[in-house]
C-alpha cells in the first residue's frame, strides 16, 4: 500500500458515465503518483467529464491543450521545470485516450519518446472514440461494430487488428513501457510505480472498458476487463529499456478461457458468427503463442 | 545605460539576439525557411554557455507551440520561432495560448503559404492568424526585430496584457539581410524587462489549478470576451512601453509612425520591409511636389484605428499597400483600415493594392503607380477599382 493511499486525487462528483472503466483507473493512478505530480490530458472523455468551468475534479495541477500533443505540453512542462531549477521529483504525467495516443497524437507521443522527457504517458484505451461517439479509432478491435464500422449485410464491424501500441512504444527503447487494466488494481499501481521512477519517458497502456461504447452491463466493467485477460484478449506485459525479446509477462492465466465468454458479454460483438468468433479465438491463440502462452 | 554594441547581422539574428537578451528559459523550436537561423543561433548560444536555457528539438510547430504552452504554463518564460506553413500548422494552439492568457512570443520570418510552394517573403502566413489573439508587430529593418523581440515579451508579461506576441520579420528581405544594429546592454535590458512571474498561477503542485477547461455556454462568451477585452485595452500600455523604451535605448517605436503627412494629399500604408522603399519613393515625390506621406504600421493587432484617423482623416486619398490576399474581399490591412473609418463623418477615399506576394519585388516606382492611381481616383471623386495587384508580368499572366 503507498504513502498516498487515503487521498484522493480526482474528486467524485465527475461526469463520468455509470460503470466507466477511465474513472477506476484514474483514482488508482492519482493515488499512486500522489500530490506532488502534474498532469496534461489530451481532449476526450477523460478531459470534458472532469474539467467542466468552473468545476475542476482535479487535485493536482492539470492542462488541458488540445487532442494531439498531450505528449508535447508535457514536453514543454518537463523542460521548464528542468530548466527553473526544480529538484525533478515532480511526476510529470501526460493523460490521453485510444485516439489522442494510438493516432492523432502519435507524433507528439513518439517525439516526446525520442527527446527521452521525463514524461510518463498513459493511455487510458477504451477502443474507439468514445466522447465524439463510438467511432472506430486504430485501437478498435476486429469484429467490433461502432458508429463508423458498423455491422451490416456486408460488414463484419471493424476489419482490422488492433494496432500494437505498447510494443510500438517499447520500440523507441524508452526505460519503461507496460500494459494493465483495472481489473489488477495492484499490478496497475506497481506499474504506474515503475513508470513514474523510470530514468526517462515511460508508457501505459491501461485497458479500461467503456459500457456506453462497448455496450455492456455498468456492472460488467471489471468483470470485462478480468476476462480480457484471461482469455488472453488483452495480455498484460512489462519491458524495461526496450526490450523486445524478452517482455515479462505479469499475469499468465492458468487456463486461457475461450474469447467467445468475453465477446458474448458486449453487444458491439453481438453481430458475430460463430464463424467469427473461431476466426477471432485463433487470432487470440496465435497472440499468444507470440507472448509465450 | 551601458553602451549599445554595434553590430552587423542577418535579421533571423537580429531577433535571436533580441530574444538571447530578453532571457528566455525555453524554445521549444522546429526548423522552417526563412526563420531556421533564428533556432540556430539560440542552439549556439546554448552551446557556447551564452544562454542559460532548454531548447527543445520538437518534431513539428504543432509541437513547437505545445510545449510553449506547457513551459509557459509552468511559468517560464517560452518563445519559438517560425514561418510559413508552420504557423499554418500551429494554428490551432495559437487560439490556445491566447485563450489561456500566455504570454509566449514568437518570430516569424514572414513568408508565403502553398501551394504553389514558396518560401519568399509574403505576409498571408501571420495574417492569417490575425483571429487568434495573438499580438502582432511588423519590423521594418533588423534594429525593428531585435527591439521588438524584447518590446514584445514586456508588453505580453503586463499584468495588464497577458497576450501571446508576433514579431514579423519579411522572409529573405530581412531575414537573411545583413544589416548595422545596436545592441542594448544586457543589464539594460534586465531592468526594462524582469523575470517572468505568471500574475495568476502556474502549474505548481503546491497550489493546484486547472488550465484549459471546458467552457459550456453558460460561460464561452464571457470568457472570450475578458480576452478580447485585454487585447482592447493594449493600445494605451503599447504606448506606454515604447515611451519607455525610447527614454532608455534611444529608438522611438509607435504603433503607426507618420512620414511627411502633416499637409499629405494621399497617404500611402505600409506594413514591413516594404516601408523604407516607400519612404525614398515619397521623398522622390516630395521633391517633385507631390503632397504624398507614408503611414508605417508596426502594431497590426491591435489594429491602431485611433492613430490611422488622426493621421490619415483629413487626407484625402489612403493608398493602403498590403502583402497579403483575401481571396473574396482583398488585403488585411485594407479591410481593417476601411473599417476603421466606417463611422466617421469624413473618410479618405480608399484604395488598396496587393503587392509583393511570394518574394516579388516591390520598387518605388510601384508606389508611385500606387500615388498615380489614388490620385486619379481622388481627382475623379469615386474608386473604380477599390482593389488593384500591381507589379504583374503581364508575359506570365498570357
Amino acid at each position: 500500500m503507498s504513502e498516498n493511499e487515503e487521498k484522493e486525487l480526482l474528486a467524485s462528483g465527475h461526469r463520468m458515465c455509470a460503470g466507466c472503466g477511465e474513472g477506476t483507473a484514474m483514482r488508482a493512478i492519482l493515488k499512486e503518483a500522489g500530490p506532488n505530480s502534474i498532469a496534461t490530458v489530451a481532449t476526450g472523455c477523460l478531459e470534458v467529464t472532469t474539467t467542466a468551468y468552473p468545476q475542476t475534479a482535479w487535485e493536482i495541477p492539470l492542462i488541458h491543450a488540445a487532442f494531439e500533443n498531450a505528449a508535447s505540453v508535457a514536453s514543454g512542462i518537463e523542460a521548464a521545470l528542468k530548466q527553473m531549477d526544480k529538484k525533478g521529483e515532480t511526476n510529470i504525467l501526460s493523460f490521453a485516450g485510444d485516439g489522442g495516443t494510438f493516432d492523432i497524437g502519435f507524433q507528439a507521443l513518439s517525439g516526446m519518446f525520442e527527446r527521452k522527457h521525463n514524461v510518463t504517458h498513459i493511455c487510458l484505451d477504451n477502443e474507439a472514440y468514445m466522447n465524439t461517439g463510438i467511432q472506430r479509432c486504430s485501437s478498435t478491435p476486429y469484429g467490433a461494430s461502432t458508429t463508423t464500422s458498423p455491422s451490416g449485410k456486408e460488414s463484419i464491424g471493424e476489419d482490422r487488428p488492433k494496432k500494437p501500441i505498447a510494443r510500438i512504444a517499447s520500440a523507441h527503447d524508452i526505460p519503461y513501457a507496460a500494459t494493465a487494466t483495472i481489473a489488477y488494481i495492484d499490478d496497475l499501481k506497481k506499474k504506474v510505480n515503475k513508470a513514474l521512477k523510470a530514468d526517462g519517458p515511460a508508457f501505459l497502456h491501461v485497458f479500461a472498458p467503456c459500457p456506453t461504447g462497448w455496450r455492456h452491463g455498468s456492472d460488467d466493467t471489471i468483470e470485462l476487463a478480468r476476462l480480457a485477460v484471461e482469455t488472453g484478449v488483452f495480455v498484460l506485459w512489462e519491458a524495461e529499456d526496450g526490450e523486445i525479446c524478452d517482455i515479462k509477462i505479469t499475469k499468465k492465466p492458468k487456463e486461457r478461457k475461450p474469447v467467445k465468454e468475453y465477446l458474448k458479454k458486449q453487444r458491439r460483438f453481438a453481430h458475430l458468427t460463430e464463424e467469427h468468433i473461431e476466426k477471432i479465438q485463433k487470432e487470440v491463440d496465435e497472440k499468444c503463442e507470440q507472448y509465450g502462452f | 545605460m551601458g553602451e549599445q554594441k554595434g553590430l552587423t547581422i542577418q535579421g533571423n539574428m537580429a531577433t535571436a539576439l533580441g530574444a538571447k537578451l530578453s532571457r528566455p528559459d525555453v524554445i521549444p523550436a522546429y526548423p522552417i525557411t526563412p526563420s531556421t537561423l533564428f533556432p540556430e543561433k539560440i542552439s549556439e548560444y546554448i552551446a557556447d554557455g551564452e544562454l542559460d536555457a532548454s531548447m527543445i528539438r520538437v518534431e513539428s510547430e504543432h509541437s513547437a507551440m505545445s510545449a510553449c504552452i506547457g513551459a509557459s504554463a509552468s511559468g517560464a518564460r517560452a518563445c519559438t520561432a517560425s514561418a510559413s506553413q508552420g504557423i499554418a500548422l500551429m494554428h490551432e494552439m495559437l487560439f490556445i495560448a491566447a485563450g489561456m492568457r500566455l504570454p509566449i512570443v514568437m518570430a516569424v520570418g514572414n513568408r508565403a503559404l502553398s501551394a504553389p510552394i514558396n518560401i519568399w517573403a509574403d505576409h498571408q502566413d501571420s495574417i492569417s492568424s490575425r483571429d487568434s489573439g495573438w499580438l502582432q508587430f511588423y519590423a521594418e529593418k533588423n534594429q525593428e526585430g531585435l527591439d521588438l523581440m524584447i518590446l514584445a515579451f514586456r508588453i505580453a508579461e503586463d499584468e495588464r496584457v497577458l497576450l501571446p506576441a508576433m514579431v514579423g520579420i519579411d522572409g529573405f528581405v530581412l531575414t537573411h539581410t545583413v544589416e548595422g544594429v545596436k545592441a542594448p546592454a544586457q543589464e539594460d535590458v534586465d531592468d526594462f524587462l524582469p523575470p517572468y512571474e505568471p500574475p495568476h498561477g502556474k502549474l505548481d503542485p503546491e497550489e493546484p489549478m486547472t488550465f484549459g477547461s471546458l467552457g459550456t455556454p453558460e460561460y464561452y462568451q464571457e470568457l472570450k470576451y475578458d480576452q478580447t477585452q485585454a487585447m482592447e485595452n493594449t493600445p494605451e500600455i503599447i504606448d506606454e512601453i515604447f515611451d519607455e523604451f525610447e527614454e532608455r535605448f534611444g529608438r522611438e517605436y509607435n504603433r503607426i509612425t507618420p512620414y511627411k503627412c502633416e499637409d499629405a494629399d494621399i497617404i500611402l500604408l505600409t506594413m514591413g520591409s516594404m516601408s523604407g522603399t516607400a519612404r525614398a519613393a515619397v521623398d522622390e515625390m516630395r521633391e517633385e511636389g507631390e503632397k504624398v506621406g507614408l503611414a508605417k504600421l508596426t502594431v497590426f493587432r491591435p489594429f491602431p484605428g485611433d492613430l490611422l484617423k488622426e493621421i490619415a482623416g483629413d487626407a484625402d486619398g489612403l493608398a493602403v499597400v498590403d502583402r497579403n490576399i483575401s481571396p473574396g474581399f482583398g488585403g488585411a490591412v485594407f479591410a481593417e483600415s476601411a473599417g476603421t473609418f466606417i463611422n466617421e463623418n469624413r473618410s479618405p477615399l480608399m484604395k488598396n493594392f496587393i503587392v509583393g506576394l511570394g518574394g516579388r519585388e516591390i520598387f518605388k516606382r510601384n508606389f508611385k503607380e500606387m500615388y498615380e492611381k489614388t490620385k486619379e481616383a481622388v481627382e475623379a471623386g469615386e474608386v473604380k477599382k477599390p482593389v488593384e495587384w500591381i507589379n504583374m508580368d503581364e508575359d506570365v499572366m498570357r
